[in-house]
């Protein structure tokens, strides 16, 4: 058994009950807009996010909350002059929003990357991105955490 | 406009022939209405698109009620699918009492049945699709399977599908999509697909490890002088709606990025008509049809909607088969210089009692039932009601369900799931095996017993409500609001989440029900692994068994505002 259905098991084994509680968060602490706010702060450092050129890939509804496929790619040539320096990823309505920041250099090729993260409701997710001429894009979708069981 | 206008001929000779005055006898209504009034069509082009879709595995003529709600919200209100009984009529010109007003509505239901008797019947089926590819050609008809065709039966359940997977190899469609088939379990999924002879699509299913293509999302056929590719779309929230851990192997969604980039690379690959064979669901595809440019038809399905012609949503024709073998949907399609000039569409309403079955079906038909015929047969209690199961907020065939879970588990709430399959008993009938096995065969029956605070029981109602009322379909996963056994609530579709339920009310004392207080619930169909209990069909038996007649109440417990 590998660890990662072990971890699957354990978690569906306990009652459904609990799974609701699970994805409900009943008593859980949720991050703060103020905690959210900061943290774009301190990566953009107070400069005013575009948007396009920022693609965030997400599912309109997680299929397992517990972890969410999620990816970005930024528009960019990466060359020595203008490259993406960094994307940051925060889940806005998680008690870490927190959840990524990648780092990119020329020698990356493209500025591209996937993870996947738990989010503990539907909330929004935001990516940010630094470019190295100081330029800030930013891109947000709502992903959808819901507990299911009664499609048609 | 060809096409509405041929369509209302038909409606209206369909009305001539069998008139309205109360209710026509119905040897009288048989004679009236033939095999070949189905067929009448005003064939276009060259090529032609055959769709059946949600039959959930019924292989023999049934009554099935269409809802009497059927809400849309925001943009979606008030145009089809969301129309029901005299406004579904008027919107398509249907006289009260016609033929196609009973296949398509729920006015004057038990009447109009016995009039014109059972729709379906995939024996039934077959000869239509053989009449129309002799009409047509052989090779200028593509016949389509948009999914869940192998669940929703006690001989499925019990062959795993075999039954199904038999009978539509001689049907020999041309492709599938699917939804409840991936219930079986990944193992006999790929088993089946493994000698299917057809192919079995999905544009947006990946591994869950790399997210690389598990299906093929495309076949191109050539058909009626052109190049047709197929695009299949699965049902996109499978593994939510669905317990996720009997195919844990793959992801769903949308994804329209990928459907987009398959559609370019179909008309780059010389496809001169591209059509998406998709379990999306009605609205899901409607907003996708504004989204997705270069598709020319989409044969939806998932929701049941049977709308009785092709509906044009920018530059996509949406045709909408219904379920459970009621319909078979026609598309003529006329091409020249690689697009589509014109068209012509409707849904053949399957009046089982006026069409010759296909004898080779039918023998397979009896040789797929026959270990079981006695089974099936088997009569477990008798019903005073009509028995049904479609609507947003309940029918009755799930207050039956609620009843009996509350009874058999010693609960006081019960959840049954908006599912929209399963069949229509008519007063007076029987209550046999087959016809408690077509609400509850599935392949997680168990029923739980668990204690909810009446906090969680809302956070649940609102959780599965914004599933059927998000204003935006991307977010609308199919199916029906839960049924809920033992109490009465308030709903407001077009709030928003968290705000559409109030005033829950416990019926047996008329309390509210109090947000930190416990409350014992049953329930069935439950996602998750390892839930202990009886299976549903196992505590029906056991508690129609025990009464003497059903007789069911008009269900009041749910306001809607």
């Amino acid at each position: 058994m590998t660890k990662q259905s072990f971890h699957r098991r354990a978690f569906l084994s306990a009652s459904a009950a609990a799974a609701l509680s699970a994805f409900f968060g009943s008593g859980r602490v949720f991050a703060e807009a103020a905690d959210v706010a900061k943290a774009i702060e301190a990566f953009t450092a107070g400069s005013e996010a575009g948007e396009g050129a920022l693609t965030l890939t997400t599912p309109e509804i997680a299929e397992n909350g517990n972890s969410v496929p999620v990816s970005v790619l930024v528009e960019s040539p990466m060359t020595a002059d203008d490259y993406v320096e960094s994307v940051m990823l925060l889940a806005e309505g998680n008690p870490l929003p927190e959840v990524a920041t990648f780092n990119f250099t020329p020698m990356s090729g493209e500025a591209k990357a996937s993870t996947r993260m738990r989010l503990a409701k539907t909330q929004n997710v935001v990516a940010l991105a630094k470019l190295s001429n100081g330029e800030i894009y930013k891109a947000s979708n709502n992903v959808k955490v819901t507990i299911g069981g009664c499609g048609g | 406009m060809h096409s509405r206008r041929d369509f209302l001929q038909f409606a209206a000779v369909a009305a001539g022939l069998t008139g309205f005055s109360g209710w026509t006898p119905r040897a009288s209504a048989q004679q009236q209405l033939t095999q070949d009034d189905l067929l009448k069509f005003d064939a276009k082009g060259k090529l032609t698109l055959l769709h059946v879709t949600d039959m959930h595995a019924q292989l023999k003529p049934l009554y099935f009620r269409p809802p009497s709600e059927n809400i849309g919200v925001g943009d979606y209100s008030g145009i089809p699918p969301h129309l029901v009984a005299d406004d579904f009529l008027r919107h398509f010109g249907l006289e009260r009492g016609s033929a196609l007003a009973y296949a398509h509505t729920m006015v004057d239901y038990v009447d109009l049945a016995n009039t014109y008797g059972r729709l379906g019947g995939l024996d039934r089926t077959a000869t239509l699709v053989n009449a129309i590819r002799a009409e047509r050609g052989e090779d200028n008809v593509v016949l389509l399977d948009g999914g869940d065709t192998w669940q929703g039966s006690y001989t499925a359940l019990k062959t795993n599908a075999q039954d199904m997977v038999d009978c539509m190899s001689l049907l020999k469609p041309n492709a599938m999509v699917g939804h409840w088939e991936f219930t079986l379990g990944t193992d006999r999924v790929l088993e089946i697909i493994d000698e299917l002879g057809f192919p079995f699509l999905a544009s947006n299913i990946v591994d869950t490890d790399w997210e690389e293509p598990v299906f093929d999302s495309t076949s191109f056929v050539e058909a009626g002088g052109s190049r047709v590719a197929i695009i299949g779309q699965a049902m996109p929230y499978t593994p939510i709606a669905n317990p996720r851990w009997m195919f844990p192997e793959w992801s769903f969604g949308l994804r329209l990025e990928t459907l987009q980039k398959n559609v370019d690379e179909a008309r780059a690959d010389g496809a001169e008509v591209v059509v998406l064979l998709s379990h999306n669901g009605f609205d899901v595809d409607r907003k996708l049809a504004t989204e997705i440019s270069g598709i020319d038809v989409i044969l939806t399905g998932h929701t049941h909607d049977a709308i009785p012609e092709a509906i044009k949503v920018e530059n996509t024709l949406i045709l909408a088969s219904g379920s459970h073998g009621k319909y078979l949907g026609r598309v003529d399609l006329e091409v020249k210089n690689g697009k589509v000039t014109d068209h012509n569409s409707y849904l053949i309403p399957v009046f089982s009692d006026v069409i010759t079955p296909d004898p080779i079906m039918a023998a397979k038909i009896d040789e797929v039932r026959a270990p079981y015929e006695e089974e099936l047969g088997r009569v477990i209690g008798q019903t005073d009601s009509l028995l049904y199961r479609r609507g947003n907020f309940n029918g009755t065939w799930d207050d039956l369900i609620c009843e009996g879970m509350m009874e058999e588990r010693d609960a006081e709430l019960s959840f049954s799931p908006g599912f929209r399959w399963g069949t229509t008993l008519l007063p007076g009938d029987n209550i046999t095996i087959e016809d408690l096995y077509t609400q509850t065969a599935m392949s997680y029956p168990e029923v739980y017993r668990l204690e909810f605070t009446g906090e969680r029981i809302k956070e649940i109602l609102e959780d599965v409500c914004d599933n059927l009322f998000n204003p935006d379909p991307f977010f609308q996963q199919g199916g029906d609001m839960v049924r809920v056994g033992g109490m009465g609530y308030t709903c407001k579709p077009e709030a928003s989440m968290g705000a559409r339920i109030s005033d829950m009310t416990l019926l047996s004392t008329g309390e509210p029900i109090e947000p930190g207080k416990g409350y014992v619930v049953a329930g069935w169909a439950s996602v998750n692994e390892d839930v202990d209990g009886p299976a549903i069909f196992d505590l029906m038996e056991n508690y129609i068994g025990k009464q003497e007649v059903i007789n069911m109440q008009p269900n009041q417990s749910v306001k809607v505002q």
